[in-house]
């Protein structure tokens, strides 16, 4: 396996990753594998092969069309899969708590999240911390589906992501651009999720991250192939998946869309703006019925371009959580600011 | 083996001319299937409401959560109507939520808050074991023989099939058949998981009954195209 240098960009703004080499083989490989598989007729290794690429990006393909709820306790998580969650995050509080609470906020502790992985037969997520590979080791050996690398968390480290590579159970990474998206996969991450402000009931971020997402896509796709290479620089992005991106027009990995997301409309919007999927945080268990609200988002992600249904999905649902205006959160406690 | 089949993208004047396969979209990864069936030359179309499976000639049920499927499908009136076309029977093809899907009976439903247990279409006489295989880290990937693919395209000359990638994500497996049904794939018992005795036993993963076909693993997530192809030979009514 070569290692070479594919991102030395140390006349950004930020100077972001200076003279940093990636071992930029693997990622290529894994994208070869990924797009060549029916072209190749040799005789593949006939073991069975856990955590591959395409074992951990197919999970989130799997979960396509539905709806992740945050819980914190394993009634929650009951309530959550009754009400058609394609999964759940187990987490110690929810973002609005933790807004609330304020302190640091760790992952959950493992008896707990046992006791959800016991109480539900649908896939089960839990956060780490940024860059506390410890703790998603941890995750790991517990069980869980899906490890959310997650800046509604306190961050452990304020320089590096978790190599994500290394661990057998699948990542997801927020992202509130496509540069950022791209550096996260780059990482090993097998699905990306935007960033919005967590805990506030107020969309408008992940709204923000949706469109830019979905814009940057559509330029690279414009671009000849011999820009390319800048284009990377300026995303700060490696080339490889700069290249596919412009080529396929779409991110390598699934996109849902996660922050503020409190009503079905919000969900469907979302939806409508391209994602594959929707994460609901404190929208659920934040609101005055949550059964309800959450069967409610449920079907309005399954029926998101159909406005007669839509209208049928969002009445008599009770009192949505009540939301805070991101404009209000002054900058430094902005959870979406976390992360690099 | 790509270049075999029709580039030229369908329209819809075509469609009296071509099979038309729904693929069932309430969730689940509905795109790489519709992909999959496209890039034979059927159209393919997405099924959300009960009316629009009329005029189908087939359908698939997709990956993902079973649970979801079920509970979506039973709300919207499409369960009874499928349940009804099965039973008169409209070929379907489901992978591993689908498989769960086709099984007449589900070895583990989970019980939603009134104690009454998940259900399924039904159709294919076997017991489904859902998750069988264990957690996400334990999903794997695997070269797998499978019966009835000779002479389908991808066939090397001498007729013989090479394996198929089968991906198995959180997978079922089928803990039994009856006689009408037919075995196309097992997974070999060094590959699976010990059970409470600790010996390990052979499972089954493609069965096909009549005009009905399920897999456990996702041959459409790793660009195979043989199994879709099999559905619509099995439709055609020449496989």
């Amino acid at each position: 396996m070569i290692v070479h240098p594919v991102l030395v960009c140390d006349d950004t703004p930020k100077g972001f990753v200076t003279r940093r080499t990636y071992d930029d083989s693997r990622t290529a490989e894994l994208i070869e594998r990924k797009h060549q598989v029916s072209e190749n007729e040799g005789v593949r290794n006939p073991a069975a092969t856990t955590g591959s690429d395409r074992v951990k990006r197919g999970m989130a393909d799997m979960l396509k069309g539905g709806v992740i709820m945050d819980v914190v306790t394993a009634e929650q998580a009951k309530i959550a899969e009754d009400a058609g969650a394609v999964a759940v995050m187990a987490l110690e509080r929810v973002p609005a708590d933790i807004r609330a609470q304020g302190g640091v906020s760790r992952a959950s502790d493992p008896d707990m999240i046992d006791s959800i992985i016991a109480s539900v037969s649908i896939p089960v997520m839990a956060k780490a911390r940024i860059g506390h590979f410890v703790e998603a080791q941890i995750l790991q050996s517990l069980g869980v589906d899906y490890v959310d690398e997650s800046e509604v968390l306190s961050p452990a480290d304020y320089e590096h992501h978790i190599d994500k590579w290394n661990f057998k159970v699948p990542f997801v990474c927020g992202a509130t651009n496509l540069g950022e998206a791209l550096r996260r996969i780059n990482e090993g991450a097998a699905m990306i999720r935007s960033k919005g402000e967590a805990g506030t009931g107020d969309v408008s971020n992940a709204t923000g991250h949706m469109r830019k997402i979905r814009s940057e896509i559509a330029k690279l796709a414009a671009l000849p192939e011999d820009e390319l290479y800048v284009a990377a620089k300026e995303l700060q992005a490696p080339y490889q998946l700069v290249k596919e991106v412009a080529s396929t027009g779409k991110l390598p990995v699934v996109l849902f869309t996660a922050g503020g997301i409190a009503t079905p409309a919000d969900a469907a919007m979302m939806m409508q703006l391209g994602a594959d999927g929707v994460f609901v945080g404190s929208g659920i268990f934040k609101s005055g019925n949550p059964a309800q609200r959450a069967a409610a988002v449920v079907k309005a992600t399954t029926f998101y371009n159909d406005p007669d249904q839509l209208a049928k999905i969002s009445r008599g649902l009770g009192e949505a959580m009540v939301g805070i205006n991101v404009a209000d959160i002054p900058a430094p406690h902005r959870l979406s600011e976390r992360g690099w | 083996m790509r270049g075999t089949y029709p580039t030229r993208a369908l329209r819809e004047s075509d469609w009296p001319l071509v099979l038309r396969i729904g693929v069932l979209g309430l969730q689940g990864d509905v795109r790489e299937h519709l992909e999959a069936l496209e890039s034979l030359g059927v159209a393919a179309l997405p099924v959300k409401s009960p009316d629009e499976l009329s005029g189908l000639d087939g359908l698939v049920l997709p990956g993902g959560e079973s649970t979801v499927i079920d509970k979506l499908s039973r709300l919207y009136g499409l369960a009874a109507v499928l349940k009804a076309k099965i039973a008169d029977g409209f070929p379907v093809y489901g992978s591993c939520a689908g498989m769960i899907l086709l099984a007449d009976t589900i070895a583990d439903p989970t019980m939603n808050l009134r104690g009454e247990p998940q259900q399924s279409f039904g159709g294919i006489d076997m017991v489904v074991k859902r998750n069988a295989f264990g957690r996400q880290v334990d999903s794997f990937e695997v070269d797998l023989e499978i019966k009835g693919l000779d002479g389908l395209a991808g066939s090397t000359p001498g007729g013989a099939q090479p394996p198929v990638r089968a991906a198995f994500i959180r997978a079922p497996w089928v803990q039994s058949v009856g006689d009408t049904v037919e075995v196309l794939a097992s997974i070999p018992a060094e590959n699976t998981p010990k059970g409470v005795d600790g010996t390990r036993t052979a499972r089954i993963v493609a069965v096909r009954s009549g005009k009905l076909l399920a897999t456990s693993f996702h041959p459409e997530v790793a660009g195979e195209r043989r199994i879709h192809e099999l559905f619509i030979h099995m439709i055609r009514g020449d496989a």
